[in-house]
């Protein structure tokens, strides 16, 4: 069982739920926030790396090379400039097509790995697997595509996805079995929420909604879910002692009594 | 003219509320760069003056009556965006290899309409907002495209100032969202998980060298992490230009559509203060540069 979590806007508890459904669960953890991974942070699991991800670039051959343009004009993302006497790559903007290669007349252009991120994996009380942009550079799907890789269709998994409805949080939902999508209580939240509905919907993924800081806000979100039939499987009450739990770094099913067995009946709720 | 991006690494620390209320104070033209999430608008309740379609990457599509299913496409498509002859529209990144490679030409680049760029009139003056149709990609290019419209507006009314909100995470849209621009304000809680992003969004910053001041957001939650912070910003010369408490005034002005500077008096006075020390800064700032 493969759940993602997910959510549009930024903030409003994927990682609280994730880690807390993946302890209540044993389940396996995969951080796809390759960004700004924190899910560890509740976990402090010792990470290992266990692979570099690359993307392969082009490196171009002077003595093959005539300045011909015919790679620039096929780069659809600018990242090759020919200059008067020289040629010149914008690493961060290719994409590792392999397109500049092909169209080369002059067998001028090889191509080199470049690295662009890293993989973890780290044993504490659940398995942890973690994926790591690294910084200045834009490209967070490779990563993300490769940490999928490790994803064990036997057991339970649960992703935790990038904020935001771009490709890196559509990367993270492809092929799962559900996707949560938790959100907040506000228009701010309704607002991205309404946005996120829309592309699970498109990726035909069974879905329902987590409303997390429940009683700040408004009732926006809940008459939106009952209105296009979208079941809200748990509400998280907002009090300042999960604040302040999340604050530290500590995952509140391990310090408030109940919690555990409400994130079991939310895991069962989905497998259904 | 100047141009300050909001952002924070962490989502949901604030970023929108700081800008809705910097906005009525501030005389500057307003870009939401956040264009896959896009929220101020829901505050500063825009007046449309234009739409701009927004044509990101092309998709390949593969003619069926042509495709002689010979899988060349496939093989050559890094993406994983080809399966069983037909394209995957999410994973495409319009590299434009698949055509190359199909012996038939049964596969063709097609442009579409990806999101839109919104000219607005507000009631704290000009703004800009970018809005990526749902699942779409490249939202990078569609910041970029927000962020030249923003100087162009502000050139024209004369703002000397652009206010940019930027998306969460430090990839492909925060890049271009923070980008040469003369100040990075970062909102922070006080969560170790908005620490650490802090910092990986600092290192950004670094790489661009962009000059940036803080704001540490609800710092009540949590004042031991909270002065971590505060080392953490004092040893790298990082300013904090305000510390705000937790308040759920903040969700009720959200809820009414009101930025909190119109909210709450004494909580506007707080972000005034914290307004006139961002605009002190980024104009002693200035005339450093100039001193150079």
């Amino acid at each position: 069982m493969k759940i993602t979590v997910a959510s549009g806007k930024g903030g409003t508890g994927k990682t609280t739920v994730a880690v807390n459904m993946a302890l209540a669960n044993g389940a396996t953890l995969y951080d796809c926030d390759v960004e700004e991974p924190n899910a560890n942070i509740f976990l402090n699991a010792e990470l290992e790396k266990i692979e570099d991800v690359s993307l392969m670039n082009p490196l171009f051959d002077m003595n093959r090379c005539t300045l011909c343009k015919k790679c620039a004009e096929f780069c659809r993302y600018n990242a090759i400039a020919v200059l008067p006497s020289d040629i010149m790559l914008f690493p961060e903007l290719c994409s590792g097509c392999g397109g500049c290669k092909m169209v080369c007349p002059h067998e001028a252009i090889s191509e080199g790995e470049r690295k662009i991120g890293e993989i973890y994996r780290g044993e504490g009380e659940i398995t942890i697997y973690q994926g790591l942009l690294n910084v200045g550079e834009a490209r967070a799907t490779p990563i993300i595509s490769r940490l999928k890789q490790y994803v064990d269709d036997n057991g339970i998994s649960i992703l935790d996805a990038p904020p935001g409805n771009g490709c890196p949080a559509i990367e993270a939902m492809h092929g799962s079995d559900f996707v949560i999508l938790v959100t907040e209580p506000t228009p701010f939240g309704l607002h991205d929420l309404k946005i996120a509905v829309t592309i699970v919907r498109k990726l035909a993924i069974p879905f329902g909604v987590v409303i997390n800081r429940h009683g700040i806000g408004d009732e926006g979100v809940e008459h939106y879910c009952r209105e296009e039939d979208i079941p809200v499987l748990m509400k998280i009450p907002y009090n300042r002692e999960i604040a302040v739990l999340y604050s530290k770094g500590v995952p509140f099913v391990k310090e408030i009594q109940g919690w555990r067995k409400k994130f079991v009946d939310l895991y069962e709720a989905v497998a259904e | 003219m100047k141009q300050i991006a909001v952002a924070s690494g962490k989502g949901g620390t604030g970023k929108t509320s700081m800008v809705a209320s910097f906005a009525g104070f501030a005389g500057a033209v307003l870009a939401d760069c956040d264009v896959d999430a896009p929220n101020l608008h829901l505050i500063l309740k825009p007046e449309v003056v234009e739409k701009i379609p927004y044509r990101g990457m092309e998709v390949a599509e593969i003619d069926s009556d042509t495709c002689i299913e010979c899988g060349a496409c496939e093989r050559a498509c890094r993406f994983n965006a080809i399966e069983n002859f037909r394209v995957i529209g999410e994973k495409c990144e319009g590299c434009g290899v698949c055509p190359l490679v199909c012996p038939v030409d049964a596969i063709e680049m097609k442009k579409r309409v990806t999101g839109h760029v919104y000219t607005a009139h507000t009631r704290f003056g000009e703004f800009v907002y970018g809005l990526l149709g749902a699942g779409e990609e490249a939202s990078g290019k569609l910041v970029t495209v927000a962020r030249k419209k923003a100087v162009e507006i502000a050139e024209r009314v004369g703002a000397p100032l652009i206010i940019i909100d930027a998306p969460a995470g430090i990839g492909c849209p925060v890049i271009a969202s923070i980008g040469n621009t003369d100040l990075l304000v970062m909102v922070v809680e006080p969560t170790m998980a908005a620490v650490h992003d802090m910092e990986r969004l600092l290192e950004v910053a670094a790489h661009f060298k962009v000059d940036t001041v803080a704001i540490i957001n609800k710092y009540d939650i949590n004042e031991d992490v909270t002065k971590r912070i505060e080392d953490f910003c004092t040893a790298r010369g990082i300013e904090i230009v305000g510390k705000i408490p937790f308040s759920k005034k903040f969700t009720e002005a959200m809820v009414r559509g009101m930025s909190i500077a119109e909210y709450d008096a004494s909580l506007a006075e707080m972000m005034k203060n914290i307004w006139e020390r961002i605009e002190e800064y980024v104009n002693a700032s200035d005339e450093s540069h100039n001193s150079v």
